[in-house]
């Protein structure tokens, strides 16, 4: 459980690349995949995100729980948009050719098709980002990044303290469940959801006042050694930015603006092949 | 020579409180000095602690009268931050001081506040790493190390900054006795090397002496009650008044009667001066009535051959066998992560063996869910706080037989009854938030009573508590198991708790049973306790050095003579 999703350190170059390019990288990228509706630009940014997921060493069981809650995501959006206007692809597109009549006003046409397709890439091309992002990127060298861009150290400290003691947390939290449903308390899918929404009040105060004794002391020793002394501070882990990381951000950028163009060439954000 | 700190009519009293936590302290420590502080809890020697580093007043407010001066600032001027420089503190909890993601990064936390250049902090942190020999952990995240390693952590954290003082506050708590032993040492090594001054907070006097200390300072009541060196203070009866357990090998030569002399230095079993007292010791061996031979009744829970891991091929315990029999007390030994706390995971069903089986009453239990167990073992948690979800004690205590749908009625009685056996029926009707401690720890014990179980396990039981506190709760647990004959399971690594109140300690060590045996005979045997991670009592060197050559027989009948005299103390 508390190793999915988190960062896990191996040696390649995108490890090796400061917080801040990957942070840079990913907010562009997001952007770029979130305006553009151009297939050709669409497809060329998933075959670079794969290129790049497989240069991360990304394993399967890193991110597999996630990607699969994501996959159903989308399944979930591409039926919706289905349902609520099966005639948007024809309207983007201003053609229409039908595949199949379903039911009722329901026809399958290939511009929704299509038009669907693209939604689907859209995905595609931002999630192998965001995985690698945060399986790549140690945190408190993030919080180090997100300092040196100009955000107060405190906050960015906040991100990776939080990160610190997550597994903590979960190890008291199954504890504590553990403890209570010796003590009798149901919390397995026996119980019905209202007696087992209730029950967990018998888990969260103990733990939130577990946690309160925590804060307290981490306080405490946060301040013995110094922390929030000075306006500013150094950081162990932070790493200044290198060749590979001006390369990173002067292709992202690049890259950004020429899809961007090329996207918005014809006046639209769509590619028409009908 | 200036002192380094010095408290003159220094007198505290903490916002929240309406009396004075320290009353009129006159203290004067010198740079290089080794000094430990002991005192029960609530004798205001934290207080003294965060006295000296400045969290007090800064981050617990209150009045102060008199002057406390500490490496020539004052505290209460310079702020925690101001002190930061000269004070190092070690934390008792280590997982709580443990800020970084990483070893390197919490060696380095104080150096990046202070805007040391990473270059810089690289050498100091590589530096710091070799004093406390983790070097080779820099790269790991806190999860992956043992108690004694987060300390040592934590020592370098504190020690990067070249303080003057280095301040621990209970460094023992939480590790068993060999890690406590290396952490002493370490802390001996360190004043050697580098010449600072070392406060040592602790009320395990004994195991503090295993290195030298150049004074005790005793804190009663707020106020210094002792302030001399160890070979005087353990010649007198300042610890035995304070509510401190002394040196079992001091109390052992005190029971056999003999007037110990400071020129005998009585501060290390193993070389202080026994010539004068061994007769007497002798005669008293002799003498001593023996313990009575238990009886055997039938098996409570028996364990056969478990073999478990969280990881294929990498077993966390394998082969255990033993059992536990109708009304006994024992105890399960071994180091800190040695499969104490998975051994009782499996008992109660949050994990499942791999292989072998667990009768309970002589029925396989492995088909029965974690509520079925918990109707018969009742579980009680070390930390009362993660336990205890009602605000009000009668609800904590009914909660368990709540969920069990038992009638109102009913439940009142059965509450009201088990609050009479926990001495806790005056508090019937108080917030839970109200308790010390240790009154805590009686209302999980209460809460778990009141679904009767066939046997109660503990995790723990007196973890972090001080010596009256801990005898508090033994002798509760104690005639709990003798009146109401309940059988209990303790899991520990406080040696003087499976010595002194159980009948038999099951020891593991790397997930393999070592012994079970009579706790005199576990901690008189040099392997196990080797093996383990335990000491072996003071009373065994004490034994052998005044020629009595079975230790374990002289380690019973003290144990045995000492239960006799509190026995006396409870029935009157």
């Amino acid at each position: 459980m508390s190793r999915l999703l988190t960062y896990a350190p191996k040696d390649t170059w995108i490890h090796r690349l400061s917080g801040v390019t990957k942070l840079l990288f990913f907010l562009l990228w997001s952007v770029v995949g979130m305006l553009t509706y151009d297939t050709r630009v669409l497809l060329v940014m998933l075959l670079c995100s794969l290129v790049l997921y497989k240069t991360s060493k990304t394993e399967w069981k890193q991110v597999g729980t996630i990607f699969k809650f994501i996959l159903l995501f989308l399944a979930l959006n591409l039926f919706t948009i289905f349902a609520i206007s099966p005639y948007q692809g024809t309207e983007v597109y201003g053609t229409r050719t039908d595949l199949l009549h379903l039911f009722w006003h329901y026809t399958l046409t290939k511009e929704q098709l299509f038009y669907e397709f693209n939604i689907m890439l859209k995905y595609f091309t931002v999630i192998p980002v965001v995985l690698i992002f945060i399986v790549t990127t140690n945190p408190s060298e993030f919080a180090a990044s997100l300092n040196r861009i100009g955000i107060s150290y405190r906050a960015g400290y906040a991100v990776a303290i939080a990160l610190r003691y997550v597994p903590d947390v979960q190890h008291d939290f199954t504890k504590i469940k553990h403890a209570q449903e010796a003590r009798g308390i149901e919390m397995s899918s026996k119980a019905n959801l209202l007696t087992r929404l209730k029950n967990m009040s018998t888990i969260i105060f103990p733990l939130i006042f577990s946690s309160m004794d925590r804060i307290d002391v981490v306080s405490n020793a946060m301040e013995l050694r110094g922390f929030g002394k000075n306006k500013k501070r150094t950081w162990y882990s932070g790493k200044p930015l290198q060749r590979n990381d001006y390369l990173s951000i002067v292709f992202v950028i690049v890259f950004c603006v020429s899809a961007l163009v090329v996207t918005f060439y014809d006046g639209s954000r769509f590619y028409n092949p009908f | 020579m200036e002192p380094i700190i010095e408290f003159r009519n220094y007198t505290f009293k903490y916002r929240s409180q309406v009396e004075p936590t320290l009353r009129d302290i006159n203290l004067t420590i010198y740079p290089g000095e080794k000094v430990l502080i002991v005192g029960p809890s609530g004798s205001g020697k934290s207080t003294i602690a965060h006295c000296i580093n400045g969290l007090v007043p800064f981050s617990f407010p209150g009045e102060a009268q008199g002057s406390l001066t500490v490496g020539g600032k004052e505290p209460a001027k310079e702020g925690v931050f101001g002190m930061s420089k000269t004070v190092g503190t070690v934390l008792q909890d280590t997982d709580g001081q443990f800020i970084g993601l990483t070893v390197a990064e919490d060696i380095a936390f104080a150096l990046e506040n202070d805007c040391v250049e990473q270059e810089e902090m690289f050498a100091r942190v590589d530096a710091v790493a070799e004093i406390v020999d983790v070097k080779k952990l820099l790269g790991n995240a806190p999860t992956e190390l043992s108690g004694g390693q987060k300390q040592r952590v934590s020592m370098a954290g504190v020690m990067v900054d070249d303080v003057d003082i280095l301040l621990f506050d209970e460094p023992l708590a939480n590790l068993d006795p060999a890690t406590g032993k290396r952490a002493i040492s370490l802390i001996d090594e360190i004043q050697k090397k580098k010449n600072t001054t070392i406060l040592i907070i602790e009320h395990r006097l004994e195991d503090v002496l295993y290195k030298d200390v150049d004074r005790i300072i005793v804190i009663g009541e707020g106020r210094v009650a002792a302030d001399c060196r160890p070979e005087e203070l353990l010649c007198g009866d300042v610890l035995e008044k304070q509510g401190i357990r002394e040196p079992l090998y001091v109390t052992a030569l005190k029971h056999a009667g003999c007037a110990l002399a400071p020129e005998t230095h009585p501060e290390h079993v193993e070389t202080m001066e026994l010539a004068p007292y061994a007769q007497q010791v002798r005669n008293w061996f002799e003498k001593a009535p023996l313990p009575p031979k238990e009886k055997k009744t039938e098996p409570m829970l028996e364990v056969l051959d478990l073999d478990f891991a969280y990881i294929t091929g990498r077993p966390v315990l394998r082969d255990i066998r033993f059992k536990i029999h109708k009304g006994e007390m024992i105890s399960v030994v071994g180091k800190n992560g040695a499969g104490k706390s998975t051994l009782s995971n499996l008992i109660c069903g949050f994990v499942n063996p791999d292989n072998g089986a667990i009768l309970l009453g002589g029925k396989d239990i492995a088909g029965l869910s974690i509520k079925e167990r918990g109707e018969k073992i009742g579980l009680v948690m070390q930390n009362p706080n993660q336990m205890i979800s009602k605000p009000m004690i009668y609800d904590e205590v009914a909660l368990g037989l709540r969920a069990r749908g038992v009638l109102e009625e009913q439940i009142k009685e059965k509450v009201y009854d088990t609050l009479k056996i926990c001495g806790l029926y005056p508090f019937r009707n108080w917030p839970v938030s109200a308790l010390s401690f240790g009154q805590k720890k009686r209302v999980t014990i209460a809460s778990i009573l009141a679904l009767d179980p066939d046997i109660l396990i503990l995790d723990e039981p007196t973890a972090g508590q001080d010596y009256r506190h801990y005898t508090e709760i033994m002798e509760f647990l104690k005639e709990l198991n003798e009146k109401h004959h309940i059988t209990i399971l303790m899991i520990t690594h406080d040696m003087h708790l499976m010595l002194e109140y159980t009948d038999r300690a099951v020891v593991i060590a790397d997930g393999r049973l070592l012994a079970d045996d009579t706790p005199a005979k576990v901690l008189t045997n040099e392997e196990i306790a080797r093996q383990a991670y335990l000491k072996k009592t003071s009373l065994y060197d004490l034994a052998l050095r005044c020629g009595i050559s079975d230790a374990s027989a002289f380690a019973e009948r003290f144990i045995h003579y000492e239960r006799e005299v509190r026995r006396k103390c409870r029935d009157y």
